[in-house]
């Protein structure tokens, strides 16, 4: 038995016994000369280990009883969380190294998070879920605070971390209530008692805290003051890392929960994600409007983002699990060239990060002003690019789900949050006054950054069968 | 007689608790943290549960709470001025932490567990075992996945303590093993013909 165990979950054995070896390999030989390689090799393992998810496995497989569930929604989560991973990891090599900042501890941490994240989308239980969980987190935390002899680096790990470590007590305060109810940890067996109106208020109150704990980590409103004060301080490769992979893995874990343990429930948690969703999609478009660091208004726009793709999860439905994870295929790829962007951004060598200084950027580079420009349109949902059927995918979903007033509320925020997308636009097209913000960079990130642009364009007339994986994998979760 | 110790160590864990959130002096704090974790073994020991018990007592009395005592000792925080800053806060506070209690009251007065939990409740402790044997049958059997995950939690854990925190100081001399051995006398020593009188 234990053979078939292993076997299912062959992937993630595979990426944490690279990540243990490539640690003690490099620790007695070459140290951090041999972070760039490191940088290399673990993103082409993560790639490999995505195309390997992708195309074997069929089917719903069990294993570790029931511990571990490898389904079609965690296989299409986990490609996308690996190779946003592996693109992020290639994007933000050149930026580090240049600036000393590399260390062959985190190509490693980021290994290891992916196992984390790997645990989190195939849990089949509450225990599972929190161990996946909290190795996913830990690696964040340290990552986030990797440049320690910046102030802003250490403040914005330690501030994750003990927030962090919060919203893990709730969330583990909301397993232990779950688990007096229901009697069980494993979902498949809380599936059978969580039913709508016969749940008692301390289940409910379970499944409140379980929510609250999983929603600091989507960082939905209210849950989300963390957010621009880490994707702020932490180095900028590791915001691009936070604003991409781990978003998938939590979402992927909200969905895992909210269907696999309470889907007999869905009138009963609807409405929390209903205002989870609602106030992200507005905090983020109104507090955006007044930041002045593209990181920190990043981190607003990816609270927003949540709020979006939770209508999906809101909708209850399999069209609506569908679009969120069509959603979130597509607000990784956006981020991977928005953040390809941000990386390539020096004045005198010494990284930019204010809006202001993109005065006339379009003049001096017009071809990464243009990709830029897309990214941002697609990020906005200004009608042709990809961005804009990602939105309308979750609306849609909305729509069928009898959620109209949220829809609608949803339509509202993005046309208040396309001020600061297209304001960014505005500067660098018709921004007065002369600033020389130069856009350097190794020719991996302006690839990422033309890659990511083009597919906003391109997925609009073919969408490589995106649609049709999510499909698939949204009727494995919900049935 | 066990109801009674019941509420001695329920009440004494949430007294422990509660002073160690407001007492002035850290150390006391850390003091009372210590009474919140031995009464807590104490509840354990009253499910039956001897090894968490003991467990408790030797890793979060026995090092845990000892390393806090240090760190709290070492650390050079003017904790009034954190209080202070907390008092702030203080109505707020409260006020959000009576409603919790109160639906608290609400949720527990009522509380009841599923009609079907009683199946679906893996029975901890099989009867012929004793409860370190049971706990090893299910950590390394049913819960062998997840005791391998917390391997790696903490395996995260210490890369992330040494990254954080070692620094590699180029004016410290350090022992190299091989260097050692390699030198001979050719290339260590040089001999000096030194003439009377005049020094090198």
């Amino acid at each position: 038995m234990i053979q078939a165990d292993l076997t299912v979950i062959l992937p993630e054995i595979v990426l944490a016994l690279y990540a243990m070896g490539a640690l003690i390999g490099a620790v007695y030989t070459g140290k951090d000369k041999l972070a760039v390689p490191l940088v290399w090799s673990t993103a082409a393992l993560l790639a490999v280990v995505a195309v390997w998810i992708g195309t074997s496995g069929a089917g719903t497989q069990t294993a570790f009883n029931g511990m571990f569930i490898d389904d079609g929604f965690s296989r299409f989560a986990k490609v996308a969380l690996l190779l946003g991973a592996a693109a992020v990891l290639l994007v933000g090599q050149d930026y580090m190294a240049r600036r000393g900042m590399l260390r062959f501890e985190y190509p490693i941490l980021v290994a290891l998070a992916a196992v984390g994240m790997m645990m989190m989308v195939s849990a089949g239980d509450l225990m599972a879920l929190y161990m996946g969980l909290e190795l996913q987190s830990l690696s964040l935390y340290v990552v986030a605070a990797m440049r320690r002899d910046s102030v802003k680096s250490t403040e914005a790990g330690l501030k994750y971390f003990v927030l962090g470590a919060l919203s893990s007590g709730l969330l583990l305060y909301g397993a232990s209530l779950v688990y007096g109810f229901a009697g069980t940890t494993q979902f498949a067996g809380i599936i059978q008692v969580a039913e709508h109106g016969s749940m008692s208020i301390g289940m409910l109150f379970g499944l409140v805290f379980m929510i609250s704990g999983m929603a600091f980590k989507v960082s939905a409103v209210p849950f989300h003051m963390w957010t621009p004060d880490v994707y702020e301080g932490a180095p900028t490769p590791v915001t691009a890392f936070f604003a991409t992979a781990p978003k998938v893995a939590a979402m992927g874990l909200f969905a895992r929960v909210l269907f696999d343990a309470f889907g007999g429930a869905i009138s009963d948690w609807q409405q929390i994600i209903v205002v989870l969703s609602v106030l992200s999609m507005f905090l983020g478009a109104i507090a955006a409007i007044g930041q002045r660091d593209i990181k920190r208004l990043m981190a607003f726009s990816s609270i927003a983002h949540m709020g979006y793709a939770m209508i999906g999860l809101a909708a209850g439905t399999e069209a609506g699990v569908t679009a969120m994870l069509v959603y979130l295929a597509i607000y990784v790829t956006m981020n991977i060239g928005t953040f390809s962007f941000i990386l390539m951004l020096e004045k005198d060598g010494k990284p930019v990060t204010d809006i202001l200084a993109l005065n006339q950027f379009a003049s001096r580079e017009p071809g990464k002003a243009l990709a830029v420009l897309v990214l941002m349109f697609s990020l906005a949902g200004v009608p042709p690019m990809l961005g804009f059927f990602a939105k309308f995918g979750v609306w849609q979903a909305g729509v069928d789900a009898g959620l109209m007033t949220l829809v609608i509320a949803s339509a509202v925020a993005s046309v208040i949050g396309a001020f600061y997308y297209l304001r960014i636009v505005f500067y660098m097209y018709f921004g007065t006054g002369e600033d020389d913000v130069e856009a350097k960079g190794s020719p991996v990130l302006t690839l990422a950054l033309m890659a990511s642009a083009a597919l906003m364009l391109v997925g609009v007339v073919y969408q490589f069968g995106i649609d049709g994986a999510a499909a698939a994998a949204a009727a494995t979760l919900v049935n | 007689m066990s109801v009674f110790a019941f509420y001695l160590f329920a009440i004494s864990a949430i007294t422990g608790g509660l002073f160690t959130v407001i007492s002035r002096q850290p150390v006391h704090s850390v003091l009372w943290l210590i009474l919140a974790f031995l009464s807590s073994a104490g509840l354990f020991v009253l499910l039956g549960a001897e090894f968490v018990a003991m467990l408790l007592v030797i890793v979060y009395v026995g090092a845990v709470a000892v390393l806090f005592l240090f760190v709290v000792m070492m650390l050079d925080v003017d904790f009034a001025e954190l209080k202070a800053e907390m008092a702030k806060y203080m109505p707020l506070a409260l006020l959000i932490g009576l409603v919790i209690l109160m639906q608290f009251v609400m949720a527990f007065g009522v509380w009841e567990t599923a009609h079907k939990a009683p199946e679906l409740l893996a029975n901890p402790v099989p009867a012929d075992r004793h409860n370190t044997e049971a706990l090893g049958l299910i950590i390394y059997d049913q819960y062998f996945l997840l005791f391998q995950l917390a391997g790696l939690i903490l395996l995260v854990a210490m890369i992330g303590a040494i990254v954080l925190t070692l620094r590699h100081r180029q004016d410290v001399k350090r022992q190299d093993v091989v260097a050692q051995m390699m030198r001979d006398p050719a290339a260590a020593m040089e001999l000096k013909d030194v003439k009377p009188g005049q020094g090198l």
